[in-house]
């Protein structure tokens, strides 16, 4: 029997039952399996409100295929009993003359239905042997829903054009839909987090006027990446183990050599109000070839450049790329890594104005309670370490550093006296980590990459609070 | 940043008051210090060798405290009492004093065979001197410190002092070859020449860094006194005869070293923070250094220079109005004694021999405003009025006849890894690897890159130069050529590049190349240039990135099309 003619038979017998009916006994008086019933009600239960199903478990006492035997034959021993000649065996010696076969009596019970006859011990007893089984069956009480109705109609899935075109939909029952299952996923490319990152910081720089400098030389000469910078040759971040040297090309082909001159000056005899260092600058020692240490090579070609223009006019230069050091590798620390610098130059530029700036360039980021450290970098004076209250860690945590272009740096340039140089920088990576809830680095830059991470990854809002992290759901 | 570690309670003695741990961190804050960790020596060796060694050892609490670089005379405990007190407002700053003998000065004569190896030397004496434990390991902790930092780990400057009364000058700093130097060093209970020595220390742990300064060098610089004693055998180790102890009364510094400026502000540095222990607080002995031209010259300089700079440029460089009286207050709270003189505007500050960092006007204005307190200035928005604009790469386009093929790898020098010798000249490389680092995502596995690479160029001032290159590859179960291709045609309908031969349109021609699969490479060319190739990976390669399946890769530059 097909589905719909169950269900269909189930609807009118519900129609004249009184209140409701019991799936089990509707198959019994059917003469049909169970389970076809059980198919049935759950169609109807799916069209809605036809039906009210509610499920009920009963327990009853049946007999295993061994206790059918015995119910029928009678038990192994009287068999054997009747089984033995009245002529008899030389041992009619089984010391009994009749019996009774009270083992078939009380399975017989059970087969009729009156288990409960049998005392616990009793049943218990028989379940030993492997002649009886405790059964639970699922049923179901079947009562009428609000929407009671004996006529029904098979349930469409999907909408379909001939439905649109037919006005048939109007009369068809839908499906209902699982709204707890998950979509499918649109084809798509991912952008790594660092990219999600760098262009945010660029949509603020430009948001705030910031013009973008060329930084596509990741091979500098020692004199763009340190001398230009007043930063004395043998100061420990020319060292071999904090920068890396080339050995091909070894040597910049190229210096501007007035210029040149003007800052071997500065180094070796001061100038331009300062008592200098003092030492013996050497031209070999500024042409060395690296790997830039720092984007502040890139911006001090760029005030280099504007220097040579005049009359002079102020500047708000930015920079995002790619800059080496050669640092022992860890969990937050790469040989290669990302620098976010900003640069005003201006007449007249103030501490004052470098932390208005900062404030501002910060509150963009969502970093709203800032504070000032002095600090001490080669090149600016005075210099700032920026912090900022974090919120997680219930302390002040270092978020940039910055500082005022010293003028030992800037004069040589040739830039008007007056003019000031504020400038600031930070790294990529590590507000990309905080962003993201990434520990380390190298699951977030370079080939070894996370790329279900990188799948995964929502797009950056840095002015938004990253979202908690999952907690333990209860077990 | 070099880190300085003080005994809590002896600091808190010094600074006469005690400070809560959060209290302490704000004074650092403020200073431009940073109290990095609070820990103890039991602390210390049960973190780096376990609790077992770390039994028995000083639970003492020590405050480790971050100084900046250029502050030499903040890296000791005598130096830091006195900065902070000084910025307190609880002392004067000492003035410091050179005074001639009541007998003969101390003579060190420089020889000329140092000049090719150590040239500078320069000495002092401190008379009558009061060490205790904890001023001893100070004195001792002061010298490292220096050496670490401003010495160049005794490349530029190295440090010896002696017990004055073990020995008598006349002193000879000269150089001789190592054979011809024996004496017994420091902690050693026999004599050894320096030939020895130098094969001794290569195991030395502490020593070892240093012998590479002179070790190759014909001469090595010595120090001896009238009677043929042998002081030190700079920058390597000084004598046993003449080592100081905690009862020493009468101590002889010397510096000897290639940088002479830095050799006398390591002297003034040492002498005018230990002169405080002395019989006459802060005054330090002369002595003469005899150079090689016969010219004497006599230590320590203990300098003291005037600078004038205007209240209105510090006013103007900070961003504060504050009176030029006020102004010459919050820098004699930085150490730099000043007072309002001339118009009333000028200020006359006095650098003392401490502080060599301050070589110019800027230098002060930043105490100025360290003093004002940086979180006290107002903040404002600068009126630079600019039009902000992207960065654009046109200059790439007349270079693109130079073949990148037939250009080199840069090459570093002192490379970290095996990985990183050379800066790249491809992406490829770098998607496969990552590929093969995420074989348990789900095929088809679609990446990209657009990134600099670097190649050799003698057209440019440092002889290299970048190109903005995009790469993509496609790795599942079959090649996919057909989806790298799509990925071109589509990259070019973005560029606005038609497809065909014409003048401004892109087109591929079969081409090989050691990473493709022979047939299966294309060259692509746009506005009449090569720009790169496409195709499907040999399996060698593949097999070379520990990967199974086909893969098709593109790799091109993007500069023209910027």
């Amino acid at each position: 029997m097909a589905d719909g003619q169950v269900a269909e038979l189930l609807l009118r017998r519900l129609e004249a039952s009184d209140g409701g009916l019991d799936s089990a006994e509707l198959a019994a008086e059917l003469g049909m399996e169970h389970q076809a019933v059980v198919g049935a009600v759950k169609s109807l239960q799916a069209l809605g409100e036809v039906i009210e199903a509610e499920l009920r478990s009963t327990k009853h006492w049946e007999l295993t295929a061994e206790g059918e035997e015995i119910a029928r034959e009678g038990s192994h021993e009287a068999r054997v009993f009747r089984s033995i000649p009245p002529e008899g065996l030389a041992q009619s010696e089984l010391m009994v003359d009749s019996m009774e076969d009270e083992v078939q009596r009380r399975l017989q019970l059970v087969r009729g239905g009156q288990a409960e006859k049998l005392g616990e011990k009793e049943r218990s007893e028989l379940r030993k042997r492997k002649l009886l089984a405790e059964v639970t069956l699922k049923t179901y009480w079947v009562s009428k829903g609000s929407a009671f109705s004996t006529s029904i109609s098979k349930q469409e899935t999907e909408l379909s054009p001939e439905m649109i075109s037919s006005g048939s939909w109007r009369d068809r029952p839908f499906k209902p839909y699982n709204f707890l299952a998950h979509g499918v996923l649109p084809d798509s490319g991912h952008l790594h987090p660092l990219l999600k990152v760098r262009s945010q910081f660029r949509q603020i720089f430009l948001e705030m006027g910031f013009t973008e400098m060329p930084t596509d030389n990741f091979i500098e000469s020692s004199f763009w990446n340190f001398d230009a910078l007043f930063q004395p040759q043998q100061h420990p971040a020319r060292d071999q183990h904090d920068t890396f040297f080339l050995r091909d090309p070894a040597e910049a082909l190229q210096l501007p050599m007035d210029y040149v001159q003007r800052v071997k000056r500065t180094h070796s005899q001061g100038g331009y109000g300062s008592q200098g260092y003092k030492y013996n600058w050497k031209l070999d020692e500024a042409r060395k070839n690296l790997l830039r240490t720092h984007t502040t090579s890139a911006s001090a070609r760029a005030l280099y450049r504007l220097a040579q223009k005049k009359p002079f006019t102020p500047v708000k230069y930015f920079s995002i790329d790619r800059v080496f050091r050669n640092e022992t590798l860890d969990a937050t620390h790469l040989a290669e890594f990302h620098q976010i610098e900003g640069v005003v130059a201006d007449h007249g530029l103030t501490l004052g104005h470098l932390m208005g700036v900062l404030r501002e360039f910060f509150t963009k980021l969502g970093i709203t309670q800032l504070r000032f450290k002095p600090a001490y970098n080669p090149y600016t004076e005075p210099s700032m370490e920026v912090f900022s209250y974090h919120q997680g860690l219930k302390k002040w945590v270092e978020v940039g550093n910055s500082g005022v272009f010293r003028p030992e740096m800037l004069l040589p340039m040739g830039l008007p006296e007056n003019v000031s140089v504020i400038a600031w920088g930070l790294s990529l990576e590590r507000p990309t980590m905080i962003k993201y809830g990434i520990n380390n680095i190298r699951e977030l830059v370079g080939h070894k990459v996370n790329l279900q991470m990188v799948y995964d990854s929502p797009l950056c809002r840095l002015d938004a609070e990253p979202r908690p992290p999952p907690t333990q759901e209860a077990a | 940043m070099p880190t300085v570690s003080v005994k809590r309670d002896l600091l808190f003695q010094a600074l006469g008051r005690t400070y809560t741990d959060e209290e302490f961190d704000e004074l650092c804050f403020e200073f431009g210090l940073e109290l990095d960790e609070i820990t103890s020596e039991k602390e210390i060796i049960s973190k780096e060798q376990g609790n077992v060694k770390a039994a028995g050892a000083s639970d003492v609490v020590l405050y480790k405290i971050d100084v900046p670089a250029n502050r030499y005379d903040l890296l000791c405990l005598e130096g830091l009492v006195r900065g902070l007190q000084v910025f307190k407002e609880r002392i004067k700053a000492p003035v410091y004093k050179r005074v001639m003998p009541d007998g003969k000065i101390q003579k060190l004569i420089i020889t000329e065979e140092t000049a090719k190896i150590r040239p500078f030397a320069v000495a002092a004496v401190l008379r009558n001197i009061k060490f205790t434990k904890d001023r001893y390991d100070s004195f001792i902790e002061l010298q490292e410190k220096l050496h670490q930092n401003i010495c160049r780990k005794r490349a530029l400057v190295a440090i010896g002092t002696h017990d004055l009364d073990t020995l008598s000058g006349p002193f000879t700093y000269t150089a001789k070859r190592p054979s011809d130097i024996k004496f017994k060093p420091l902690n050693k209970t026999k004599e050894y020449t320096a030939c020895e020595l130098m094969n001794i220390y290569k195991t030395d742990n502490h020593l070892k860094h240093y012998l590479h300064i002179i070790e190759n060098k014909p001469l090595y610089p010595v120090i001896y006194d009238s009677n043929g004693v042998v002081l030190s055998m700079p920058p390597i180790i000084n004598g046993d005869h003449s080592r100081i102890t905690v009862n020493t009364r009468n101590i002889f510094i010397e510096c000897t070293g290639t940088d002479f400026t830095k050799a006398k502000i390591v002297l003034d540095i040492i002498v005018t923070m230990f002169s405080e222990y002395c019989e006459n607080q802060f005054t330090v002995e002369a002595a003469e250094v005899v150079f090689p031209n016969g010219k004497s010259h006599t230590f320590p300089e203990l300098a003291y220079r005037k600078e004038m700079v205007r209240a209105d440029l510090i006013n103007k460089k900070v961003g504060i109005r504050e009176t030029p009286e006020n102004l010459a207050k919050l820098l004699t709270r930085m150490y730099l004694k000043s007072e309002v003189i001339g118009d009333g505007n000028q200020i006359e500050i006095e650098i003392p021999p401490t502080r060599a960092d301050i070589i110019h006007a800027c230098d002060i204005v930043e105490d100025a405003a360290i003093a004002y307190g940086y979180n006290n200035i107002q903040m404002t928005l600068p009126k630079t009025y600019t039009i902000a604009n992207q960065c654009s790469q046109e200059d790439i386009a007349d270079k693109l006849g130079v073949d990148i093929s037939a250009t080199k790898a840069v090459h570093i020098s002192n490379p970290k890894t095996a990985e990183f010798q050379v800066a790249r000249t491809t992406l490829l490389p770098g998607l496969l690897k990552t590929i093969a680092a995420n074989r348990k995502m789900p095929l088809p596995l679609k990446l990209f890159e657009i990134s600099d690479i670097v190649i050799k160029d003698s057209n440019t001032d440092v002889g290299a130069k970048n190109y903005r290159h995009l790469c993509a590859v496609y790795y599942n179960k079959n090649p996919g050529f057909e989806i790298i291709h799509g990925l071109l045609d589509r990259i070019m309908q973005l560029l606005d590049v038609p497809p065909g031969e014409d003048k401004g349109g892109y087109v591929i021609k079969a081409s090989e190349g050691p990473a493709f699969f022979p047939g299966r490479c294309a060259e692509i060319f746009a506005r009449g240039q090569s720009v790169g190739k496409l195709g499907v990976l040999h399996p060698d390669v593949i097999t070379k990135f520990e990967l199974t399946m086909p893969c098709s890769s593109l790799e091109i530059n993007v500069g023209p099309f910027l």
